[in-house]
């Protein structure tokens, strides 16, 4: 039962991806801006997490609501001070901010405590149990139970919650929602602490399943996480989970095909290829673009 | 508008240049003082930061002990040594940098480091160019001494063993003392020094009549092995050899146990790091062996006369990067005694001819490729602990 072990693999893995690109996707969807600062809000989650578990010995759930509550918070922070005053200026300008606050969190969390990795304490006795065939540890099952929550909480809220109305419509068009009464500039504020909260969590639950954390840990997953965003539709919230979990069962597979070090290639070779082919995304729908 | 500029520009560029120059002439004339003067300029170019910081500070810590200890006795001919310590930042490139710094500007009569054999061949043209020996305390690949072509680097040495040894030893351990036949290979696709090991691994197990039936690579970073592991587990291999840094190998030892696969996995000193311990865990060490320069436990007089002294200064017990970083300084010191000057050149033609000089990690002599001749230890994590099994001599 190889295969279904790959799956479980893939999987796990994959709901890692859907986490971090639904932050990428939302801010997307809103200001269409692509926040490259968003794989740092990820391992800065992680840190944190680290921190109430190791130092203060929190259990993993009040570790996990504290880690999102503070990305929420430094989330709306990298927004108000980063990207509002450029919110009229040409969208090359705030993508190199964007990449300008990803390098000075990265070396400020460097500065702070050195580049060495940290490993994560076991917060559970992890026990791995045999369905057919296949070793599945009860941190797998963890990490996708919490998951599959924080993606219905959020669908809950973007569809029936009155802020989600807001962030619906301030993505459809800023300036009617802002002559219907909406707050715009709070409710950018809230989608970045949304997103930045499901980083967090996102850094919390890679930092258990995998173990060991580094303040550029959030590289690689914040560029692969991108890469799913765009594989199911930017801005498209169903779309961003679809694409994480497409991409990590890819990855797996090239890896149980015996070409792991091709694994990260795959990756972006996908993105080449939907850039080339289908630019909207899986789930995105072509429009056309008007003269 | 645009002659003017261009002017300007050449003009700046010419004062750059002569600035440049000046500065270099400068630091020769700096030179003849620090080499001819009364104490002895060694030059430290180690990882202290980044990926495996672990490895150049436990050295640093092993070359400051047998330099206070040489100094307190009257230095080496009644010069005493300074160090000069450069940060590589675990970065091939920042220690070329740092090995440029270390004899154009600090005019250093001979370099110590780098710890990986990535960073020591960044540097090998520079020493070789500047003529200024570079001991690398642990780079273990052979392209440390010998270049591409196969010519010896003429001013590059080194502590450790090489590679093709440490996987030979796996090798024999393997089929010998463990008794298995069938056997994985993971290593690092991104490391000079994992393929090393992978390769003299596999020649020498398959000349013993043992089987590789899997053979799998990762890259340097990657956090998630367990597809490949996966892979590696179908096979049904009795032993594992993982050849790897303990970033990556930590997670793999966890990933692998958690996914059941309970057959001894053996590594060599790359997995020297207590670092290694918070990764994996100190159960999921179990039935696991490394070969390595040195252990604490080694019932050798020299070995427990090191103990005691690491002890007294740094209050622990030190592991084998502090007993390389010791035993570094000390090669240095016994080749400048026999060159009876600190001259870089006649340095070099001593270290070349080293023979039968007993330091903490074994009785060092040094063959015609610069690859020392020396024993090797064995070594098995037990409950979070690292037991000396056995010693192997070439």
């Amino acid at each position: 039962m190889e295969w279904l072990q790959q799956l479980i693999n893939g999987i796990s893995l994959g709901s890692i991806y859907a986490l971090i690109a639904l932050g990428y996707t939302m801010v997307y969807g809103i200001i269409k801006l692509i926040n490259f600062a968003h794989g740092e809000v990820f391992m800065i989650g992680a840190f944190i997490g680290y921190i109430s578990i190791a130092g203060w010995g929190l259990g993993f759930f009040p570790a996990l609501l504290l880690s999102m509550t503070v990305c929420a918070v430094i989330g709306v922070v990298i927004e108000r001070i980063a990207y509002k005053r450029l919110r009229n200026a040409t969208r090359i300008a705030a993508l190199i901010t964007a990449i300008g606050v990803s390098l000075l969190i990265q070396n400020g969390v460097i500065y702070l405590r050195g580049a060495q990795p940290a490993a994560y304490p076991d917060v559970f006795a992890n026990k791995s149990f045999n369905l057919f065939g296949a070793q599945i540890s009860t941190q797998a099952i963890l990490i996708l139970s919490v998951s599959v929550v924080l993606m219905l909480i959020l669908q809950f809220v973007v569809h029936k919650t009155k802020i989600g109305k807001a962030m619906r419509a301030v993505s459809y068009d800023a300036e009617a929602a802002k002559l219907m009464g909406i707050n715009v500039d709070n409710t950018i504020s809230a989608t970045f602490a949304i997103g930045s909260a499901l980083a967090g969590a996102a850094g919390v639950i890679f930092g258990i399943y995998y173990t060991k954390i580094d303040p550029l840990m959030g590289v690689i997953p914040g560029l692969k996480a991108f890469v799913a965003a765009v594989l199911g539709g930017i801005g498209i919230i169903p779309g961003a989970v679809a694409g994480g979990l497409v991409l990590g069962v890819v990855e797996t597979v090239v890896s149980a095909l015996g070409f792991s070090p091709w694994r990260d290639a795959a990756a972006f070779i996908i993105l080449i290829l939907i850039l080339i082919f289908k630019p909207s995304g899986l789930f995105g729908k072509n429009t056309r673009e008007k003269v | 508008m645009k002659f003017k500029r261009a002017w300007s520009l050449l003009a700046a560029m010419t004062l750059g240049v002569g600035l440049l120059a000046a500065c270099g002439q400068e630091g020769k004339d700096g030179a003849s003082g620090g080499k001819d003067g009364d104490e002895i300029k060694i030059g430290v170019n180690l990882e202290l930061s980044g990926a495996v910081a672990s490895y150049g500070t436990s050295e640093a810590d092993g070359i400051q002990l047998a330099v206070d200890e040489i100094n307190k006795d009257g230095g080496i001919d009644g010069k005493k040594i300074k160090l000069v310590k450069i940060d590589n930042k675990s970065d091939p490139a920042e220690a070329t940098n740092a090995a440029i710094k270390l004899t154009t500007q600090e005019n250093v009569v001979a370099i110590i480091g780098a710890a990986t054999s990535g960073a020591t061949v960044a540097q090998a043209q520079i020493a070789n160019d500047n003529k200024t020996p570079l001991i690398s305390p642990s780079g273990t690949s052979p392209t440390v001494t010998v270049n591409d072509k196969g010519e010896v680097n003429e001013y590059v040495f080194r502590t450790s063993f090489i590679d093709p040894f440490q996987g030979t030893v796996a090798a024999n351990f393997a089929a010998n003392d463990l008794g298995v036949k069938n056997v994985a290979i993971f290593s690092d696709n991104a490391s000079d020094y994992s393929k090393g090991l992978a390769s003299s691994f596999k020649k020498d197990f398959e000349k013993s009549g043992g089987k590789i039936v899997a053979e799998e690579s990762y890259v340097a970073k990657d956090s998630d092995f367990r597809s490949t592991l996966t892979r590696i587990k179908s096979a049904k291999p009795e032993f594992i050899f993982i050849p790897g840094y303990y970033e990556e190998v930590g997670l793999i030892v966890k990933q692998a146990r958690e996914m059941g696969i309970d057959v001894p996995l053996m590594g060599a000193d790359g997995w020297d790091s207590p670092i290694l311990m918070d990764l994996a865990g100190a159960e999921a060490l179990n039935n696991t062996f490394t070969t390595n320069h040195y252990s604490s436990d080694d019932p050798d007089g020299a070995v427990k006369a090191f103990n005691d002294k690491f002890n007294d200064k740094y209050s622990k017990a030190p592991d084998a990067f502090n007993a390389l970083g010791y035993d570094t300084v000390y090669l240095l010191k016994d080749a400048i005694e026999r060159a009876g000057s600190a001259d870089s050149t006649k340095i070099k033609d001593e270290l070349a001819k080293t023979d039968g000089l007993d330091l903490v990690t074994g009785n060092y002599s040094v063959d015609e490729n610069h690859h020392p001749i020396k024993s090797a230890t064995i070594l098995e994590y037990k409950d979070g602990e690292q037991v000396f099994n056995t010693k192997v001599n070439p």
